[in-house]
Order: structure tokens, then sequence, then C-alpha cells
């Protein structure tokens, strides 16, 4: 009985320690250190809160870059993918309907030339990147959507795209949020 | 190409950092005085006195065993009775609700277990409290369990003494000295990356378009250190380390990825040192990591040439390669070695949907799981490591006609019935699991992918849980009370079985008395033990799980050419 005590006491004394003054200190000194990204790198744009640069959000505006398929339609109260084997014939289904839809939003753009992360379901439902080329196809309809020129249009793509790290690490990405930002600047910036 | 670079750079730190950690490691479990002692002991102490142990105390191999049990089983409970009132606890800013039996029994056996097989959904299965006092805490528990079960099982094999040491002792300087230090680390530099660690809870902002988003964030960065650290994969949310909180670059992603290499790997060297015998876990160490590279160089190939399935809707654009289920900054590079390194060193965290892998691509970590010996997570892959060890020596020992011996020590009738037990219980488990799943209507209504693939999913679920391992083929439905009730017992059993039969066989070792090499005596410090290591360990795997491969990944394979 007394080996029972001592390991409930051990119990309760590590969760303490482990489960709730080990996060708080962490808590404190994380948000002393990096408040952006410890509160979720929640993007301000003229004091409201319009997103998080890491969570990706639905844009279905000709106007707007768009983001990959969701199978969560970006509700980041949840996430997730499609999870469709590759034998399964949905996943087909699935992906020659991104294909056309792909298609006719962006009239002009061959089929040959779409990446496949364009029209494939993410793995978090809520991937905020797309490929430079699935940027650079959707320029055009953008810029057309937009009354811009297009080769100011293809500006913006070009800076914001994130290469590989030396080269070598990570994978060349867009984010759309970003991108759709400084897309938004550069419309009101013609208002003017 | 830039798979090969990203493998090879972390196969590079690894080894670097194998030694130190690894030496700290022995610091720890041989007691050897460090710098930071003026640190560690006050903390040490003040746990000891506050719970009423007794650090002195040594314990024989039983003693040591159901000292683990014991406190295992009541985490276990008091983890149970949390979940299940957790609605009515504080800090709950997203309303959750109280947790459904069987989920909970399943849940807690999960994360005690170090296997983290999930089913529930992180945003809205789990409070925040739930969080921290039963995930993060199992998380760090039952990584130090693993841990000092290992270290009593290494001094067992390596001592002169019948004693295995004290479980207390051990599991606390474990915890203190090694994994909340680096744990620190690792949460501030994820945070750094972008990982959230806030008690905020919902964010809604005005999306662009005109709509409301509302994000879900928390203290995500001390869950996701730990759950890689102690090789355990449990996500805060429901898309695991594929969510841009728990995984936000490319950066983080290798992180993690070296965060559950550096223990295991760093536990061979451990090995080397408790056994003076350096060179035997240098080959150890080589020929875990031929089969790992094999196997991943293998993952990253099958994912980036889907093959019929991409090749027949005709888009050739750059990236090309199997995205369904990937997320743009991983890659089909990155995703398949996130795979291949989660299955290996059994954490099951998952940065990218493996039911959406292509039918090889996918078969790499089913493969792993089945094996359970390629490095395997925090001390029970250690465990699994000796095991196939003796099972070699005591083959090799058949093939050449003298009395086995391993480390000076005779392997006898009893050792080896042991071992034997312990590597059929893996196999028993997944097998046996598998065919009542798919016999049973209950069980085969999970099943959500069609023929092949789908017998794949079933596999990948037992499997995932008798190796301790807790990545999914996520469209399986797990959360039914079949499931939670079958797969509680498939972890509980495949984790308790082999490290209980373990610690037997090393206290039967410890008894025994040491004799000095003899020129006859296998040597199991050069490159033709690591040859036939490798070869056991594959034949074993492939004897036991082959005709499974074929019905799942392979006829998927090949009905798709």
């Amino acid at each position: 009985m007394s080996e029972v005590k001592k390991a409930i006491k051990f119990t309760l004394v590590l969760m303490i320690l482990l489960g709730l003054i080990y996060p708080f200190i962490m808590t404190a000194i994380a948000n002393l250190i990096f408040p952006y990204q410890a509160k979720g790198s929640i993007i301000k744009v003229d004091g409201k809160a319009v997103g998080s640069e890491l969570i990706g959000q639905k844009f279905t505006d000709s106007k707007w870059f768009m983001g990959r398929p969701s199978a969560v339609d970006y509700n980041a109260e949840s996430s997730g993918g499609t999870n469709y084997a590759l034998s399964n014939p949905e996943f087909k289904e699935e992906v020659e309907r991104n294909i056309e839809e792909f298609l006719k939003k962006n009239p002009g753009v061959k089929r040959s030339d779409i990446p496949a992360d364009i029209v494939t379901s993410s793995a978090s439902g809520l991937d905020p990147h797309i490929s430079p080329q699935a940027a650079y196809l959707q320029v055009k309809r953008v810029a057309q959507a937009n009354n811009l020129p297009e080769e100011v249009v293809k500006k913006l793509v070009d800076e914001n795209i994130e290469g590989r790290f030396l080269g070598l690490f990570g994978e060349p990405r867009v984010n759309v949020l970003k991108l759709n930002l400084s897309l938004l600047e550069e419309i009101e910036k013609n208002k003017k | 190409m830039y798979s090969n670079i990203v493998l090879f750079t972390m196969i590079l730190v690894i080894v670097l950092l194998t030694k130190p950690v690894g030496t700290y490691m022995y610091k720890i479990f041989e007691y050897k005085p460090i710098k930071l002692d003026k640190v560690f002991l006050p903390v040490e102490n003040f746990i000891y006195k506050l719970s009423g142990i007794n650090a002195e105390e040594e314990m024989s191999w039983e003693k040591y065993a159901l000292s683990f049990l014991l406190v295992n089983t009541v985490m276990m409970i008091i983890g149970y009775i949390i979940l299940r009132i957790q609605g009515f606890l504080p800090l709950n800013p997203t309303g959750v609700k109280n947790m459904e039996s069987s989920l909970a029994f399943n849940t807690v056996i999960s994360f005690m277990t170090n296997t983290n097989l999930q089913h529930y959904a992180g945003e809205n299965g789990v409070t925040f409290l739930s969080q921290m006092i039963v995930i993060v805490f199992l998380m760090f528990t039952s990584a130090a369990s693993g841990l000092a079960t290992a270290a009593a099982i290494m001094r067992g094999l390596s001592k002169k003494t019948t004693n295995l040491g004290n479980f207390y002792a051990d599991f606390v300087r474990i915890t203190v000295r090694l994994l909340l230090p680096i744990s620190m680390l690792a949460t501030l530099i994820l945070v750094w990356q972008g990982v959230p660690q806030t008690f905020a809870g919902k964010v809604v902002v005005d999306t662009l378009e005109g709509g409301k988003q509302t994000i879900i964030t928390g203290p995500v960065a001390v869950l996701e250190s730990i759950k890689h650290l102690g090789t355990n994969g449990g996500g805060f949310f429901g898309a695991n380390s594929s969510h841009p909180f728990e995984n936000p670059t490319w950066l983080t992603n290798m992180i993690e990825m070296l965060l559950m290499m550096l223990l295991p790997t760093s536990l061979i060297y451990t090995y080397g040192l408790m056994i003076n015998n350096k060179r035997h876990a240098l080959v150890l160490y080589i020929s875990l990591f031929v089969i790992f590279i094999f196997l991943a160089v293998g993952a990253v190939y099958a994912e980036s040439h889907p093959g019929v399935a991409y090749s027949k809707l005709h888009i050739d654009g750059t990236p090309y390669g199997n995205y369904e289920g990937k997320e743009v900054r991983f890659g089909v590079s990155q995703s398949p070695l996130f795979a291949t390194v989660t299955t290996a060193f059994t954490t099951g965290s998952v940065d990218s949907m493996h039911d959406s892998y292509t039918p090889l691509g996918g078969a790499v970590p089913l493969i792993l799981m089945m094996l359970n010996t390629v490095f395997g997570g925090d001390g029970a892959g250690l465990q699994n490591i000796i095991m196939y060890t003796i099972l070699t020596v005591f083959l090799t020992g058949l093939m050449v006609g003298r009395t086995p011996e391993y480390l000076g020590r005779k392997i006898e009738t009893k050792e080896i019935k042991l071992i034997a037990i312990a590597i059929l219980v893996h196999p028993f488990l997944i097998l046996f699991s598998s065919a009542l799943t798919v016999m049973l209507k209950v069980g085969a209504s999970s099943v959500t992918n069609p023929l092949y693939h789908g017998l794949t999913q079933v596999l990948y679920e037992f499997s995932s849980a008798a190796a301790n391992n807790g990545s999914e083929f996520a469209g399986f439905i797990g959360n039914t009370v079949f499931m939670n009730i079958m797969t509680g017992l498939v972890m509980f059993f495949g984790r308790y079985i082999t490290i209980i039969l373990m610690l037997a066989v090393a206290g039967s070792m410890a008894e025994k008395i040491p004799a000095s090499p003899s020129p006859g005596t296998f040597r199991t410090d050069n490159a033709l033990f690591g040859a036939i290591f490798i070869a056991v360990v594959v034949i074993v795997g492939a004897l036991t799980f082959f005709p499974a491969i074929i019905l799942g990944p392979i006829s998927e394979f090949l009905s798709m050419t």
C-alpha cells in the first residue's frame, strides 16, 4: 500500500512540475522573446487582424491569388487532408475536378503546365503556400480582374517567392496571404 | 538530389551529436558527477522528498519491473480521470467537453506507452489543461519510462551486481537532466520559427475576402518539443506536424526529425560505454543506418515518381510528384524523409498524410513499424535492438555449433525462450488483430479506402499500435468503441510484454558469471556480425510479414501499373 501511495505522490508531483510549472515558465519566456510568433504570427493591417502568416486562407474571388484545395475548406478550427488513396477512384475524380476548375478560372493556361500542388489537397488543409509556378499561372487572371498591368502583378509574385535556403534546403514557395496583401497594397496605390 | 542533401545533413548532425549526448546519458545512468549537479541535484532531491522516495535503494529486476508497472498504471488512471472530467476543469478556452470512456481508455494507454495514436482531433478533443497535465506530462513520463528501463537492461548486461538500479531515481534523473533541458531549448527554437505558445485560445480574424476565420492557437511549442524528443508523436492539432502551427518551416521540419533521431541513436553509444565495447555498438549503429538510408531513399523515390496515378492526369508542371496530402513547404523530398524518420524512430508524428502516399511510398513506414527495430523509440528501441542482437548471436552459435555467448555471458534456454516470446508478440498482435478486424463488420466498417489499400489501412493501424508508433493512415476511422479497445489492448501488450521480458533477460544475464572470450567466441564487433544482424532483422521481418505486405501495398502497386 505504501508503494501505491508513493507512486501516486510521485505522479502528482511530476504532473505539477511538467504539466503546469514548465509550460507556464516557457509561455512567459516565449512571449517575452518572441511575442509575435508566440501568439500565432497574426498579421495586422491598420490595426485589424487579417489572418495568420502561417495559416492558409480561403480565396475564391478572381481578383485574388488562390491557394491549394483544402479538405477542411480552410476552417482553422479543424485540420486534415482528404486521405484518399491514389488507387481510390475518388482521388482521380477530385483532382480532375480541381484541374478543370483551375483551367476554367485561368483561361489560356495549358493543362500540361499545371504543377501538382495547386490541384491536390494539402495535408493540413491549411497550407499557406503554393509553388511559384502555381502563382505565375494566375498572374494573367489576377491582373485582368484588378485592371493592373501583367508585369506589375508578375513582379509582385517575383518578390514574394521564398527560395531554397542556401540553394539547398526547403522548397521554393509563395505565401498566398502575403502575396495578396502586397497585391492589395498595389491596388490601393493605384487608386490614389 | 535535395532530399539526399537533407538526409545526409541530418545524418551528419546526428553523428556529430551521438558521442556527446551518448556520453552525457552514460553519466546520468552511471551517477557520474557533472558540473551542473549544483542545479540538478536540488530539483531531484526536492522531487524525492515530496514523493517520499528512497533514491538509494537498489532494485532486483522484479522490483524494478513492478515499480515501472505501478507508476505507469497510476499515471494512466489519473490521466483517465482528468480526461473524463476535463470539461469541468479550468483552462478550456475552446469549450471542449468531457472525453467519452472508450476514447479516454485508448488515449491514456496511447500516451503512456509512448504510442500517441490519436483517435481524437486535438482542436476539439482535449482542453488546454489536458494538453498539458495529461498529454505533455505523459509524453515526458513515457519517454523517461522507456529510457529508465533501457538503462536497467544495460546494467544487467554489463554489471557485476545482480541489481538493476533504482527505477524512481533513473526516471527523475532522465527527466530533470536530459528531457527537460533539451525540451526547453527546442521549445524556444520552435517558437522563434513560428510555433505558438500562448493560452489565448481562439483568434478571430477578418479575411481579405470579407469573411471570418477562427484560428486556434495554444500552448503548442511545449508539446511539440517533447513530442519529438520523447519519440511520442501525438499532435496538438488533428493534422499533427503537417499543421503550420506545429511545423511552420523547412527548418522546424528538420529540427523535429533531428529531435526524433537524437536519443535513440545516442543511446547506442551509451550502450557501448555501458558494456565497455564501443566497437560492438558501432557495428549496430552502422547496420541500422544502412537499413534506414535504404528505406529513406526508397520512400523519396516513390513519392517523387508517383507513376500512372499522376501521369494519366497529364499535368507536368513543376513541382511534380505526389502532392496529395503533402504541404508545399516540405514537398516530395522532406515529407517522405519525415515519414521514414517518424517510423524508424517510432515517433508517429506526421508532416504529410501517409494514407495518400503511393503504394510503395506508404509501404516504407509500414515496413519500418513491422521491423520495429531500426533504432526505435527512446529506450524501447534499444531494447528491441538488444533482443535482435541476442537472437543473432544465438543463430550464429547454432551455425557453428557452440554455446552462444553475448558480452561474455552464455545465452541459455531461459533467455532464448524469453527473447523468442518477445519477438513473436509483435507479429502476433499485428496479424491477429488485423485478421479479426477485417472479419468482423464492426471492425471492417472503419476502412475508408477500397480494396488492397483498405487492408493496408488496417495493417497500418495495428502495426502502429503494436510498435508504439502512433502514426495512422488517417482516413481510417479509429474512434469507434471496438477500435478504441482493440488498439488500446494492442498498444498495452506491445509495450509492456516486451519491456518486462527484456528486464527478465537482463536480470537473468546479470546473475551469470562472465567468462573471458575464447578464440572460438563469435565476434560481435566486426562487419560480418553487422551483415548477419541486418540479415536476421530482414529475414525475421520478411518471414512474418511478407504475406500481409503482398496482400496490401504490393497488390495495390501492381494493380496500378
